[in-house]
Order: structure tokens, then C-alpha cells, then sequence
């Protein structure tokens, strides 16, 4: 199918791309505290792109009995199409990247139920108040990329994740904390502990409730390796996007080479880790994976980077090509790893007389990102008195500027964890973010 | 009807205590613009469909793009259900309906032309780019054809079609690393007539970025704020809709506490509806995914709860009655409860009204984004100006508000008179976004409102 899909695209058009995605998932639900739901999703379908008089032509199918109309469709839509800065790839050498393990398609729907209601009843031992959720599941992913210059490719992908929610009532104050983990390896017992142990810190710290103190920014505050995620990445990451960049909207557009944040913090783009979330030998237009380096040691290095933004700025590919079935190709990041420091977190904590730790963000990503600013809700963060946590703010909003935050970097954690199994950060303790709270 | 015998077929002998199967046909266009130039032109087709079961009160299920073997995939859906189900399958009465619900249309995007879609955004690209000081645009353009064939084991065939149209124009102006943009959203359903004549709001957009980068912003902190309809509508959607949705109460004995009918949530002029029996709105359909028709449910009456949205399991669970909320975003997610239209009821203030005795305020006008999580939400302005001394003055940096439903409800003390729906948007729960809905309200009044620096 996608052969002949091809050639009559090849023969019809300047260029042409097919992309063949079949995936299934198994996930399992448990909804307070009880099983709730078994599902089993199968996704198939093809996308074709094609380059004709310089013009990109778009469309793709879920149903097997119209991908006969796709050639069609994309001549009527090739004349009006965007202009294409590229041509697609010849075959290239791949590096090898670990992203299958055959024990996931093995893993039985019992064991899934058996590790979702262990994950539950340890937590309901110590907090017999919760209301738990969870899923666990696991999924296999093939694709197929063909283009008219020669790239033909098949690709296989596991997953495994599992994820644990749980909600604490008291009065009509609401407390919901979570964790979760995934890898496209099969995981146990260090894991899960790892799971019920950032629920169970999350759930110790909040006992007590604290009020913080509205502030002008000369309050330090702590990111967590989940804070850094939820509030710093992405304006962050929004000044790297190559589509960004070339419509000059990224603030990073004249800067790259310059020192753009303090020099302990450094952060690379890396599809070739073993194992994480993200990971691929080559990127959804059939480009080579290779590690990114986007800030090294304060200094911003260059933008992630398509075939088509490449081609707009006179660049090379970086291998960051992201697609849907549904959508054309824009860059996207794989695994974000953040490099650790040298303060232990437990320091950073004992060495601040009044501060916040922000762990969670409710309303993320509504404010002005593409300049790098954030402001949200802190829906999960403590307060710091005197070198302790003293208990968990809410109605408090914090806001500020991604780069001027990170230009005032006080302590970088001496360990990176991993956020979901996409991204390895360490804790970042900073000045400089404005924080607003309810009087009383 | 196209697949009535064959959902008929595969569900005969299904074993499950309830049994359905949804099929679902779609067709999409979408164009979108950056920088200066057409980024995206695609059209894309979708087949798919899925089959949910319960049994002792346990669900399965299973979806696919494949419809061969449905009767195997039955049997999968079944045999997971089994799995889970160790209790009662409990669901609200529903009587069999079987009907065919065309689209609803005023003016069929699918008939217009790919020529002239994209001759009416080049000429709103255009526009932004007329502006000075104007860096980077941001359009897009999006129809789409909905198709759904629904079968139940309790007797239903029901088949629905529904066309939607969305745009948003953004426009981006920048001062060395200060990036500022403004832009609105639009949405109807079945009516391509709302992408024309769009010229003067597009270049006061562009105009609105560019005066931004001049523009102060506030300090963080409480203060009085009056939203107008497009936000205040974002406000009831996330502030008070999702906290009233019934998946969040049926398994929740201290939730059910706290959101028990009666229970006094602010004064006599708080009055909210949310229904998908308004017809011609973005959430508006005769029949939810579960084959339920739609209705019209008071939440707050007089300031008090009297109702709640449900799927026929979380009305069950809950004694009351199914009210037709229960919805998927596509063939491969199970419905579950959703707002359809939202609205905050007319009072008899006029602005002038509302805005009197201010001496320290924000007025804040049109919508970026907006989040609930349970208690706590957070949503933001598009525009925001001053108020001093009951007059509306300068712009100001579109801020972020936040609050806990409980206190705010209290604090919001003024309702107007002027009642506007905002299509624009698009909600999400549980991985499924963007679901069309709408939501309106007048002008409203919140005192001690918390909102953030910028």
C-alpha cells in the first residue's frame, strides 16, 4: 500500500512522502480507589506530503478505502500550498537507540490491575482519607517513512507508564497531588517506590497550610525538577523552536552564541537516551537523531530545527521533526536533560529564611510565552520559613520572566530526575520570580 | 441508515450488561498562517469507531479505525468489562431512540472553495501585516464534518452529523526580547459566514499588539475587576461548570458533602444554565454520545445549587436524572461529562452600573486560556484597562485571574444586563480537547479578585 501510495505521488509530483503509523494501547484505569475501566486503542493510518512547483500539499487518512483519493487531493491542494525551503532526504546512516523492549507486549492485563491496586492500597495504608487514581499501561508503536528520494524506513516503539493521582478533602480545601512515570522499557519495584514516594512528600509537606508572603521578586524560590517542567520550559522552549525563530518571534533570534542565563545551567535536546520517553533513532521527516545541545553553560547555542525552517534559514536539519498523523511536521523537542548541579536539595531548603517551592502549576502557558514569560496559579508549592517547609500556599500566583529568572540562579540541584520519563532535570533554586497572594 | 445493521449484527449476543458501538466519519480543513506566510494547508479524512461495554459495573473498550471483525471487537470490549466488574452496573433510564439528525447549517463551509478560504485569511493576513510595527501574525482557519452512527443494546440507532467552523487571528509586535500579541477567537457551527467581514476587528487586534509594548503592567494583588462577556463566560465554564460536572461527585463522598443541592453558593442574582438544547450554539446537538437528548439543566438558582451535569452512569450513581452531557471528542475516547452551553443569566445592571463607585479596578475584555482544578481556577484577559473613579481608562498587560470558587462566587456582586455568547473556545478533560462548546454571560462585577503581575 504505501509503495504504491508513493509512486503515484512520485509520479504525479515534483516530490513526494509517505507516513505510515499503526500503534495499539492498553491501558488500565483505576478511579477512587477502584478499577474502573480496561480499554484497548488501535490507531492505523497514512499521511502524504508533497512538494510540486515548489509547493508543499498536505492530507492524510484514517480510512483505508479513501487513501486511493490522497493523490487526488493533494494536487488540489499543492497550487495553494506554503512554499517549500527543501527537498526531502536521502538515505543517511542512523545511530542505534534503544527504544524497544519485547517484554512490554507481554505484560498481562492482571499484572497491570495487580500493580495499579498495590500502588493504592500503599498509599490508602498511610492515608486511609484518599481518593486514588491510576492507570498503567502499555503500547507498541510501528511506522513507516518513504520519501521519493530513497528513505525507506520502518521503525518499532514500546511504551510502559503508570500514573498515580490522589485527592485529600478537608473542609472545602482540595488537595490533589500526582505522579507518573513512563519508559519504553519495561519498569518494577524502583520505580513504583519512586512514584509513591514523590506522592507521599507531596502529601507530608501540604498537612499544614501557610500563606505567602506577596513579594517583589527578592524572595528566592525553588523549582523542583517537576517546577522547572511545569513553569520553565516551556517559554523556554518556545525561543528554541525553529518556527519561531524564523517569523522572529523567538527573543533568542540574534542572540545565539550569547550567554543568555546564568552559567551553571546548561540544556540539551537528547533523542538518543536509552530507554526515555521521546527517544528515536531518526525524526518524523526520516533525519538522523543526534544530541542537541540548545544552552551550554549559559551561552544559547541554536534553535530545534525541521527540514522546511532549516531550509528558511539557510540551516541543516536538527532532527527534531514532530508530526501527528493529522499534521504536518514543526519542530518539536524529544527528551529535555537539564544538566545537575552541585547543591543538595535539602541545602537549598536549610539556606533560605523565607521562600516558596514550586512543584506544580495550574494555568501554565496562557500568558505571553513567546517572549519568555510565565504566570500561573501555583497549585502545588510550600512555604519556606527559617530553613523548613512550613506547609502548602494556595490562592498565590506567581509570574515572571523565564530568562531574567534564570540569569538569577542561586543553587543548582545536585541531582537530575527524571519528569515523566521525557525529561531530566535537577531542582533550581532562583530570585526574581514576583509572587502575588491573597491578604488575610 | 448506513450502519444500523451492521452495529446491529455485532451487537447481537454481546454478553455485557450494556453494549455500544459508535462509528464515527470526519473531514477536515484547516489553513494556518505564520510570520508572514502560509505555514499549513491540509485536508485530512477519518474513519473510526469504538465499542464500550459494562458489566457489574465494570466498563471496556475498544476502538480501532478498522470496522472489519466488529463482532470480535464486541467480544474484546465485553471480556474487559468482565474484568473490571465486580458490583452493579448501574445507568439512567434512557428510552431507545432511533432518528437521523442532519447538520445544522446556515451557511456549509465544506461547499465553499479551497480557492476562496484562502483568499479571505491571505486578506486577513494582509491586514495584520498593514499595521506598523507588526512582527510576527499568527491565523488560523479550521472547518470540520462530524459524522456519527451510534447503536446501543438498549434499542438506539441515532445518527448525527455536526459542521464547525473556527478561526483565530493573533497578531505579534516586539521590542527587542518583549514580545507582545492580541488577537481574538471566533467559532460557529455550521456558518462559514463568520469568517467574513472580520476587517475592522483584525486591524484593531494588530493595533492592540503594537499599543502593548507601551503598555504598563499591573502589580500583582487583589483588586475589584469587571469581565465582560466573552471572559466572564470563560469564568463560568472554568470556576463553577467543571466543579458541577457529576463524574466529579459520584465516587466522592466528601465532594458530595460540599456540592450538595441547596447548598448556598452567593447571592439572588447568581443564575447559571449550561444545556445543549439551545440550538445553533457551538455545544448545542439533540442527542449527547450516549443517545441521550439534550436539555437544558439549571446549576444556581437564586445563588443556590439545584442541579448537575451527568452521563446516565454519574446520574444513576447520584439518583437524578440523565441530562444529556455525556461526550467524546472522537471514536477513540469513551464519552464522559461534559458542559455543552454555559451561561451566567442576565441581572439588570448597565456597565455604567457595574462600573460606579470604582475608584481602583481592571476591566478585562476577551479570553486567552483558562483552568480549573477542582476548587482552584485560573483564566486570563486578552485585554485588560483600568478603572478609576467609574471610568474606564488606559490599557494595561492582559493579566491572569485566579480564585477558589467558594470565596469568588461570594464576591461576585454585580450581574449586567447585556447577556453575549463567546463561541470561540474549545474545552478539555481527560486528554479530550479541544471539545466544542460555548459560553456566555453578561458584564460581571468580582470584588477581592486576585490577579497576577505581568
Amino acid at each position: 500500500m504505501s509503495e504504491s501510495l508513493l509512486n503515484a505521488a512520485a509520479s504525479k509530483f515534483d516530490e513526494a512522502e509517505v507516513y505510515r503509523i499503526e500503534s495499539e494501547s492498553h491501558p488500565v484505569s483505576f478511579e477512587s480507589n477502584k478499577l474502573k475501566e480496561i480499554m484497548r486503542r488501535d490507531t492505523s493510518g497514512v499521511a502524504l506530503r508533497v512538494i510540486d512547483n515548489g509547493r508543499i500539499g498536505f492530507t492524510s487518512t484514517t480510512d483505508a478505502a479513501r487513501e486511493s483519493e490522497l493523490v487526488e487531493r493533494a494536487a488540489t491542494l499543492t497550487p495553494f500550498g506554503s512554499k517549500a525551503s527543501f527537498s526531502f532526504p536521502a538515505p543517511m546512516p542512523y545511530p542505534t537507540v534503544d527504544i524497544v523492549d519485547t517484554a512490554v507486549p507481554r505484560v498481562s492485563q492482571q499484572s497491570m490491575i495487580d500493580t495499579g491496586r498495590g500502588l493504592i492500597e500503599r498509599l490508602l495504608d498511610e492515608w486511609p482519607d484518599l481518593l486514588c487514581d491510576a492507570r498503567i499501561g502499555w503500547s507498541t508503536g510501528r511506522g513507516r517513512i518513504m520519501n521519493s528520494a530513497g528513505i525507506d524506513e520502518d521503525y518499532e516503539q514500546t511504551g510502559y507508564y503508570c500514573s498515580l493521582g490522589a485527592q485529600l478533602i478537608r473542609g472545602t480545601d482540595m488537595l490533589n497531588v500526582w505522579a507518573g512515570y513512563g519508559s519504553s522499557h519495561l519498569f518494577g519495584e524502583d520505580e513504583l517506590d519512586r512514584l509513591i514516594q514523590t506522592v507521599r512528600r507531596s502529601l507530608s509537606w501540604s498537612k499544614e497550610s501557610a500563606l505567602a508572603s506577596p513579594n517583589s521578586g527578592d524572595l528566592p524560590v525553588i523549582f523542583t525538577p517537576r517546577g522547572v517542567g511545569a513553569t520553565l520550559l516551556h517559554p523556554l522552549m518556545s525561543g528554541f523552536n525553529g518556527k519561531n525563530v524564523v517569523n522572529g518571534s523567538s527573543p533568542l533570534g540574534e542572540r545565539w552564541g550569547e550567554k543568555i542565563v546564568d552559567e551553571r545551567i546548561s540544556i540539551y535536546d537528547n533523542p538518543l537516551i536509552s530507554g526515555a520517553s521521546g527517544s528515536r533513532p531518526f525524526d518524523d521527516e526520516g533525519v538522523a537523531s543526534q544530541k542537541h545541545v540548545l544552552i551550554e553553560r549559559g551561552v544559547a547555542a541554536g534553535p530545534l530545527l525541521d527540514l522546511q525552517t532549516a531550509g528558511q534559514l539557510g540551516k541543516t536539519s536538527t532532527g527534531a521533526a514532530g508530526r501527528g498523523l493529522a499534521s504536518t511536521p514543526s519542530p518539536t523537542s524529544s527528551v529535555i536533560d537539564i544538566a545537575a548541579g552541585d547543591t543538595h536539595f535539602e541545602d537549598m531548603i536549610a539556606g533560605i529564611k523565607e521562600g516558596l517551592i514550586i512543584e506544580e502549576l495550574l494555568g501554565a502557558g496562557q500568558g505571553n510565552e513567546l517572549g519568555g514569560d510565565f504566570r500561573a496559579n501555583v497549585s502545588l508549592g510550600y512555604k519556606i520559613e527559617n530553613g523548613e517547609i512550613v506547609g502548602r500556599v494556595k490562592d498565590t500566583m506567581i509570574s515572571g520572566n523565564v530568562y531574567k529568572v534564570l540569569s538569577q540562579v542561586e543553587h543548582v540541584g545536585d541531582t537530575a530526575d527524571w519528569v515523566f520519563g521525557s525529561m531530566r532535570a535537577p531542582a533550581i533554586q532562583c530570585l526574581g520570580v514576583q509572587v502575588a497572594a491573597k491578604h488575610e | 441508515m448506513k450502519y444500523r445493521d451492521l452495529i446491529e449484527n455485532a451487537l447481537n449476543g454481546h454478553g455485557a450488561d450494556y453494549c455500544e458501538i459508535r462509528i464515527e466519519e470526519t473531514d477536515n480543513s484547516r489553513l494556518s498562517y505564520r510570520g508572514k506566510s502560509l505555514d499549513t494547508i491540509a485536508q485530512t479524512s477519518g474513519l473510526g469507531g469504538n465499542v464500550r461495554a459494562a458489566t457489574k459495573g465494570g466498563w471496556g473498550f475498544a476502538s480501532f479505525n478498522s470496522l472489519d471483525e466488529l463482532s470480535h471487537k464486541v467480544s474484546d470490549a465485553v471480556a474487559q468489562s468482565k474484568a473490571v466488574g465486580g458490583s452493579k452496573t448501574e445507568l439512567g433510564e434512557a428510552e431507545p431512540h432511533v432518528d437521523v439528525v442532519p447538520a445544522y447549517i446556515v451557511e456549509d463551509p465544506t461547499e465553499i472553495s479551497l480557492d476562496e478560504k484562502k483568499r479571505q485569511m491571505d486578506h486577513y493576513n494582509d491586514l495584520v501585516w498593514s499595521v506598523d510595527g507588526i512582527n510576527s501574525a499568527d491565523l488560523i482557519y479550521g472547518d470540520s464534518s462530524r459524522k456519527t452512527y451510534f447503536g446501543s443494546s438498549d434499542g438506539s440507532y441515532i445518527e448525527q452529523q455536526q459542521v464547525h467552523v473556527v478561526s483565530r487571528i493573533s497578531a505579534q509586535a516586539r521590542n527587542g526580547g518583549d514580545v507582545q500579541q492580541a488577537g481574538f477567537s471566533l467559532g460557529s457551527q455550521g456558518d462559514y459566514g463568520l469568517i467574513r467581514g472580520l476587517d475592522d476587528q483584525v486591524i484593531e487586534a494588530a493595533k492592540r499588539a503594537v499599543a502593548l509594548l507601551e503598555a504598563k503592567s499591573l502589580e500583582g494583588g487583589e483588586r475589584t475587576v469587571i469581565l465582560d462577556p466573552v471572559l466572564a463566560g470563560v469564568f463560568v465554564h472554568e470556576a463553577f461548570g467543571h466543579l458541577s460536572e457529576g463524574d466529579n461527585v459520584y465516587e466522592n463522598d466528601k465532594l458530595k458533602e460540599i456540592m450538595y443541592m441547596g447548598r448556598k453558593f452567593g447571592g439572588k442574582h447568581l443564575n447559571f444554565t449550561d444545556g445543549a438544547a439551545i440550538p445553533a450554539l457551538r455545544g448545542s446537538f439533540k442527542y449527547d454520545d450516549e443517545g441521550t437528548p439534550a436539555t437544558r439543566t439549571a446549576l444556581v438558582r437564586e445563588g443556590e445549587l439545584v442541579g448537575r451535569l451527568h452521563s446516565r452512569e454519574t446520574a444513576a450513581k447520584l439518583d437524578e436524572k440523565p441530562t444529556g452531557n455525556a461526550r467524546a471528542i472522537g471514536y477513540n475516547f469513551p464519552p464522559i461529562v461534559r458542559m455543552t452551553n454555559t451561561i451566567i443569566e442576565p441581572g439588570e445592571a448597565t456597565l455604567e452600573d457595574l462600573l460606579e463607585g470604582i475608584e481602583d479596578g481592571v476591566y478585562v475584555r476577551n479570553w486567552y486560556g483558562g483552568m480549573t482544578q477542582h476548587e482552584m481556577f485560573t483564566f486570563s484577559s486578552g485585554e485588560a484597562y483600568m478603572i478609576r473613579n467609574g471610568e474606564i481608562q488606559e490599557a494595561v498587560r492582559p493579566v491572569m485571574l485566579t480564585g477558589n470558587l467558594f470565596e469568588t462566587l461570594q464576591n461576585l456582586d454585580g450581574v449586567g444586563n447585556d447577556l453575549d455568547m463567546n463561541q470561540g473556545g474549545g474545552c478539555g478533560k481527560g486528554g479530550q480537547s479541544p471539545l466544542p462548546v460555548s459560553n456566555g454571560s453578561p458584564h460581571i462585577r468580582i470584588r477581592k479578585c486576585l490577579i497576577s503581575g505581568a
